[in-house]
């Protein structure tokens, strides 16, 4: 599951869910520190008031006096609409101010100034005492004051910066965000261009890739150069056994062959003549099926992943011709050449190859001294090369069939062949997005073979 | 004419020799590229047979080294086939390819094309009686006259020409001018034979049907 995420999803996520702790540690603190500034200036306040009142404490006649000095309390109230509560206690007695106020515990002990945060009629409040002793009458007596306050005020304050810090931390994020999923694609880039480069190769190109790739990336092109150059050497390898495969059997065979065109000039019975004849016929026919056999495989390898070649059809037509002209002048046949002009994207070799057992079949089934005519035409996307020769025809039976493997037609008695040249010439064409129409000639009766494919 | 044959499996080079020699060929034997190299150096050849695959080195590979500075034609013997082999050997300067076993009239048929497409550098004819026969061109001349013969006819000409006085059966007529694919019947070789006597007769050239044996050629005015 992890392995098959994609690495820039899983980049942008790590690196935006690292964005989101950062921002909700940074909301934190600011949160914290303001609440802790709020809570500490209103504890200034409070020492400051309570203080005032302290200093306003006196001793007249033995008793300890006290005038409440309301500057004092109004400084509180300057700061929010809190409300204040007070209490000023001399020995045992509660001078004035609220009777149940709680005091800090460590009022009468600690520290001149003490704090606590308690609660009082419901409220959460804010508690600061001030001691101070006072000689009056019989000895010194130590009065606290307290000044208290209710807490909206500090808790509003803080809320508000803690918002604050909020809705900055989330755009914060947001912004993260977007720069994660820019520095996941960013960094991604030499990978998807080296990809690229990889797919944008040709079938057959098996060099090493050359192109300059981040250090992260050089095992992996050192990899599949190492794979490249092995699947080079297996096809060569290949390539070389098919060759010497063929040539050892080849040879020989050539030698049984004109060993036997020797032996047929000099053979006297008719007998003998006749079985030479076999014997060389049997020869052609298992080195003709040998070879069409190896086209057969080529023409499936090459046509998963055809060239793309621009071909003229006259200059196509016209080389075949040329191959065959040869075999044809020895039955005084002619071609009889009519080309328009036509283009088609495809694989030279391959349609060569169609062609050539198309016209190799015309010469082979037409008798002497006839005209086998080639016409090439392109008319509405649509470009074919038709081969009409003067032959018996395709004869009777299920045309269509004829492009079967090994099926041969019924006007072949006599003549040697495979089976194999216009099934390879039907899978030719399939490949380029074409088809082979097969059909009698209307006049005459000879065959009439149309290579159908898309024009350029 | 005279041949060069780079061939290293030395039975196929003997049965190829001494068929080319049945029709008045003269073959040299050269079994690696170096042998190759002594014969081109020595002897001027009217066509090389090349072989692909020889003991020291590839038959295209030589071609494509020595074509510059050689003249001679070339015709590659291959074992493989069309889709795989044919453009390499043309690309690399071969006149024609033919492959392996080959019939020895479509050899020569493409010796013919070769030669032809060259200028037709092998000019032998042969004399017969008055007339002179090119059978590389299938003409034949008498003193102002010229005859061109379609190319069974030319073939069937010059097995007479090549061997004088002999008679010929229809069989081995027919065996010599037409390629073992097809079934042919003798009675063609009598309508070939028939269409020659009509050519060459206004020369002065002859068939004689020699009763249960077969043709001769006559050159002797009758």
């Amino acid at each position: 599951m992890i392995a098959r995420l994609s690495i820039g999803h899983r980049l942008t996520v790590l690196l935006a869910g690292v964005a989101a702790l950062l921002s909700l540690l940074s909301w934190w603190m600011v949160s914290e520190l303001a609440r802790q500034a709020a809570a500490r200036s209103q504890d200034n306040v409070l020492a400051a008031s309570a203080t005032t009142i302290a200093e306003t404490i006196r001793s007249e006649q033995g008793e300890v006096r006290l005038e409440l000095p309301y500057s004092a309390l109004s400084m509180l109230g300057a700061i929010s609409e809190d409300r204040v509560f007070y209490k000023v206690v001399a020995g045992e007695r509660v001078l004035t101010g609220y009777d149940d106020l709680p005091v800090p515990t460590d009022a009468a002990t600690g520290a001149r100034v003490a704090f606590e945060t308690g609660q009082y009629s419901g409220e959460a409040i804010r508690m600061a005492s001030v001691r101070r002793t006072v000689l009056a009458g019989a000895g010194p007596v130590p009065v606290v004051v307290t000044v208290a306050q209710t807490l909206s005020g500090v808790d509003a304050v803080s809320g508000q910066l803690s918002r604050l810090a909020a809705a900055l931390s989330l755009a914060f994020f947001l912004v993260a965000v977007g720069l994660s999923v820019f520095a996941a694609r960013a960094s991604l880039r030499p990978l998807n261009a080296f990809a690229q480069a990889v797919s944008r190769r040709g079938p057959s190109d098996l060099r090493p890739l050359r192109r300059d790739a981040p250090p992260e990336l050089a095992p992996l092109r050192g990899a599949l150069n190492r794979l490249m150059d092995r699947l080079g050497q297996s096809i060569r390898r290949s390539e070389d056994f098919i060759a010497e495969a063929a040539h050892r059997v080849r040879t020989p065979l050539a030698t049984v062959r004109a060993q036997a065109e020797i032996a047929l000039r000099s053979a006297e019975s008719e007998e003998s003549r006749q079985r030479l004849r076999r014997i060389i016929r049997a020869v052609d026919e298992s080195s003709r099926s040998a070879g069409q056999l190896l086209d057969h495989a080529t023409v499936a390898y090459r046509a998963e992943d055809l060239a793309r070649d621009r071909i003229d059809l006259g200059e196509l037509v016209a080389q075949a011709a040329a191959a065959l002209e040869p075999t044809a002048t020895m039955k005084d046949i002619a071609f009889h050449i009519a080309t328009s002009q036509a283009r088609v994207v495809g694989d030279a070799v391959l349609l060569e190859s169609a062609l050539g057992n198309v016209l190799d079949n015309a010469v082979k089934y037409s008798p002497d001294e006839t005209t086998v005519h080639i016409a090439v035409s392109a008319e509405e996307g649509v470009a074919r090369i038709t081969v009409t020769d003067e032959g018996p025809g395709l004869g009777e039976g299920p045309i269509e069939t004829l492009t079967e493997r090994f099926r041969r037609g019924g006007n072949t008695e006599g003549v040697v062949g495979s089976g194999l040249g216009l099934t390879i010439a039907a899978d030719v064409l399939a490949a380029h997005g074409g088809r082979l129409d097969l059909r009698n000639a209307a006049e005459g009766g000879g065959a009439c073979v149309t290579l159908v494919l898309p024009a350029d | 004419m005279r041949f060069l044959l780079v061939e290293d499996n030395g039975e196929l080079a003997e049965a190829v020799s001494n068929r080319l020699a049945l029709d008045g060929h003269a073959v040299d034997h050269a079994g690696s590229l170096a042998e190759a190299e002594h014969c081109l150096a020595a002897t001027s050849y009217d066509l090389i047979l090349l072989d692909v695959m020889l003991p020291d080195g590839d038959g295209r590979d030589f071609l494509a080294r020595s074509r510059a500075h050689l003249e001679t034609p070339v015709i590659v013997l291959t074992a493989r086939a069309r889709v795989t082999d044919r453009v390499g050997a043309l690309d690399q300067g071969a006149d024609d390819y033919i492959t392996k076993p080959f019939d020895f009239s479509e050899l020569e048929a493409r010796v013919r094309a070769v030669l032809r497409r060259r200028g037709g550098s092998a000019r032998n004819e042969i004399p017969l009686g008055e007339a002179l026969f090119d059978p590389m061109s299938g003409t034949l001349r008498a003193g102002g006259e010229s005859v061109t013969l379609r190319n069974r006819e030319t073939r069937l000409l010059e097995v007479f020409a090549r061997h004088p006085g002999q008679t010929f059966s229809k069989g081995q007529l027919l065996d010599r001018l037409f390629s073992f694919d097809a079934e042919v019947t003798e009675n063609a070789i009598e309508v070939y034979v028939g269409r020659l006597r009509r050519r060459i007769g206004p020369l002065g050239l002859r068939i004689e049907t020699v009763r249960g044996l077969g043709y001769r050629l006559e050159t002797a005015p009758a």
